[in-house]
């Protein structure tokens, strides 16, 4: 057994050096190389040029108390509070109360926000995501938003629309996955286009 | 229907691929020849690797690489503030340390830890994402060992575990995850050593955007069955899952080493329908599984899941990771509808066989199979054969107390911590939710698959030291049960096929597998699953 022994620390510290260090540090240099952006995290600029965040990583747009803004699209609601050092989901049963007075609450919220029924408001708006910082909308949760936007900036619903649009992506290929609006894409589309 | 195109997609590329790769993958486990870089390796570890080994010495590399596996990973984590590019986080608690490290040797990898908040770079890589590759080449090599069984005669010899754990690695892991890993990064998963950067976001709030070597390790957390998430959402993160394709793309490599051994399997025993009759046994297997899974989470509200991903692809995900030994999730179990939830409960259940995990999903079947012939052969009053070995007393001991390890574990494990007060605290959910959450993480853990009803709070001395008796009771056990079985099928000579023998390659055979597999599975834990998802989802 000590011979086997030996082996296993030799054969592992050969591991370590090949599978671990070699392997992933030679990926990193491929991937600096050749997708740079891509490989730092898709980070996107404000109008300014201040990194405001990764257009894969959802955010919250809300002020200081927590109120949503209603000059911006807004996001799901999160778990972990687009906390980005604490990915999650809620993982709340189907039978929870706790998960269905939340939908109850949040769709009422929405709702009036919105200035909709809330038999308008659709699940992903009043449902939270598996990693607390869901990039994505539905295309319908952005349907209901576009109004109030508009109103909120000043300008028409139209100008608006063009720019949900213009941050909609399809379905890959055309069947996989579902459409969704990228929220911080739009949001910073918005700024650029209305100040 | 876009669903069912996802699907038929995923069937067609595993179609394409099972060949080649299966076919790749018997040369790699019979060529005589070393290559050079794997004589090199030799020559490092000190093994001679033209030496054959009986199985007890076989089964003692296996062991004593995954204990020094399990030291080597526990001591970094307890040291990681000491060492570089710890991005500053502090060494990682006892009873933590400890489950991670039998969790990543195990091929389970369950985590207990967020990755973000816990792991520095340099255990991501260096410990963890290194077991990712060396037990997924242990699950191979054991799996190449019984299939030597099967095929040899009169010898006491199953092959060289350290030779066959270096080609797994070399051949086949590397560098497929080398292809993997250059497409999800142009799919836009992260690669980088950054520590994560703090932005100011749009509305003025902080946001802290991670980063790291997530794309290399993501690579051969699907290929090789594992399933331990860079982040604590796993593949739902957006930096593991980018994209609706990367996901799908992430489905497609956990199943395809898995899908490819049965090829394998026909190629080393001559006999290439013997591999058919198994695959066909694992796609039906899977093929209702991903169908009742879809239909049962048809219309669920989307708690738990990312909107770019939509329901159908989460589905099929949460199929394909609890089919297979891998455990990643690109959507939260939890949240699934009750009957949904305990499909994925139930694949986990019947051990993860169709396909299974890398190695350990065939070596299950097989298992499988020698009951499924001993069933016909006490119908018929014949001594039962397969490939052309007798399975007798002894054979047939052994694969009995394989088929009883696993669900003696998850059982006894999940009545031990529902009857706890300290497994009792780690529940969120109450009610019957909250007993499938506890059954989940015992079957889970006992079955090396990793996933969670992630509600329970199990990085608790208790649960943390609970499932990681779970994981290495469940790894390791049944391990050297199937090594003793190869050895005593090794030993026998070769009995001819007679009019009497039940031909192992037919529509027929495949059948009664299936059958096996259902019924021992479905007998054992129907009352358990009755008292937890059932009963949630008929009340």
């Amino acid at each position: 057994m000590t011979r086997q022994l030996l082996a296993s620390v030799r054969a592992l510290l050969l591991a370590t050096v090949v599978l671990g260090l070699a392997y992933p540090l030679l990926m990193t240099g491929f991937a600096q190389v050749v997708v740079p952006s891509r490989a730092d995290g898709s980070l996107v600029t404000s109008a300014g040029g201040t990194v405001v965040g990764s257009s894969l990583i959802g955010q919250g747009f809300v002020d200081a108390d927590g109120a949503p803004l209603p000059q911006y699209f807004q996001s799901r609601p999160s778990a972990g509070d687009w906390d980005g050092a604490a990915s999650g989901g809620s993982n709340l049963g189907p039978s929870s109360p706790e998960l269905a007075d939340a939908v109850a609450s949040r769709r009422s919220e929405v709702a009036s926000f919105n200035g909709v029924p809330e038999s308008a408001v659709p699940d992903d708006a009043v449902t939270t995501s598996a990693s607390g910082l869901d990039p994505g909308i539905s295309p319908a949760y952005a349907a209901i938003q576009v109004d109030r936007v508009a109103a909120a900036r000043g300008v028409s619903p139209s100008e608006v629309q063009a720019l949900v649009s213009a941050a909609t992506h399809g379905r890959d290929l055309g069947f996989i996955g579902a459409p969704f609006v990228d929220v911080l894409d739009l949001n910073l589309a918005l700024d650029r286009a209305f100040g | 229907m876009t669903g069912w195109l996802q699907v038929g997609l995923l069937v067609l590329a595993l179609g394409l691929a099972h060949k080649p790769l299966g076919d790749w993958m018997a040369r790699v486990f019979t060529a005589e020849k070393h290559w050079r870089v794997e004589k090199l390796a030799y020559r490092v570890v000190g093994v001679d690797a033209d030496a054959e080994q009986r199985w007890p010495t076989y089964l003692r590399s296996v062991l004593a690489f995954s204990l020094v596996g399990v030291l080597l990973l526990y001591s970094l984590q307890r040291l990681q503030a000491l060492l570089p590019l710890g991005n500053g986080m502090p060494g990682v608690e006892p009873s933590s340390a400890w489950n991670t490290a039998v969790s990543f040797v195990t091929n389970t990898n369950w985590q207990g830890y967020a990755g973000e908040s816990t792991m520095g770079h340099l255990v991501q890589m260096a410990g963890l994402a290194v077991q990712n590759f060396v037990s997924a080449a242990v699950g191979l090599a054991v799996l190449v060992a019984l299939v030597r069984g099967f095929l040899r005669r009169g010898t006491d010899r199953l092959g060289n575990a350290w030779v066959d754990i270096t080609r797994a690695v070399v051949r086949l892991l590397l560098p497929l995850a080398v292809v993997a890993t250059v497409v999800m990064v142009l799919g836009g998963v992260v690669q980088n050593l950054s520590a994560g950067t703090d932005v100011t976001t749009l509305a003025g709030g902080s946001q802290f955007v991670p980063g790291g070597p997530v794309a290399s390790q993501e690579a051969i957390k699907e290929l090789g069955t594992n399933g331990g998430g860079f982040f604590n959402a796993n593949s739902a993160h957006p930096f593991e899952g980018p994209t609706a394709w990367v996901s799908l793309f992430q489905v497609f490599l956990m199943l395809l080493i898995p899908f490819s051994l049965p090829r394998t399997f026909g190629r080393m025993v001559g006999d290439r329908k013997q591999g058919l009759a198994i695959l066909g046994v694992m796609g039906l297997l899977a093929a209702v599984s991903v169908s009742l899974i879809s239909t049962f989470q048809a219309g669920a509200l989307p708690e738990g899941q990312e909107v770019r991903f939509g329901g159908p692809l989460s589905s099929l995900f949460a199929a394909a990771t609890t089919l297979t030994s891998t455990g990643a999730v690109n959507s939260m179990h939890d949240s699934y509808t009750p009957l949904g939830g305990m499909v994925t409960l139930f694949n986990m259940m019947l051990g993860e066989v169709a396909p299974g995990g890398v190695g350990s999903g065939l070596y299950g079947m097989l298992v499988l199979a020698v009951v499924a012939v001993f069933v016909a052969g006490l119908m018929v009053g014949r001594t039962p054969e397969y490939l052309g070995k007798k399975l007798g007393r002894r054979e047939m001991t052994l694969a009995s107390l394989y088929i009883l390890t696993t669900p003696a574990i998850v059982l006894v494990g999940t009545a031990v911590a529902v009857a706890v007060p300290a497994g009792q605290a780690g529940m969120l959910n109450s009610g019957p939710h909250g007993l499938s959450e506890v059954l989940y993480a015992f079957t889970s853990a006992g079955n090396n698959n990793g996933s969670a009803f992630a509600g329970l709070s199990a990085n608790t001395p208790f649960w943390n030291t609970a499932l990681g008796l779970a994981m290495l009771l469940g790894r390791f056990v049944p391990i050297v049960l199937v090594l003793a079985l190869a050895g005593r099928l090794a030993a026998q000579g070769k009995v001819p096929v007679t009019a009497g023998t039940l031909p192992t390659h037919r529509p027929l055979f495949a059948g009664l597998l299936t059958a096996v597999v259902l019924v021992v599975v479905g007998l054992t834990y129907f009352p358990v699953l009755a008292l937890g998802p059932l009963a949630e989802g008929l009340s």
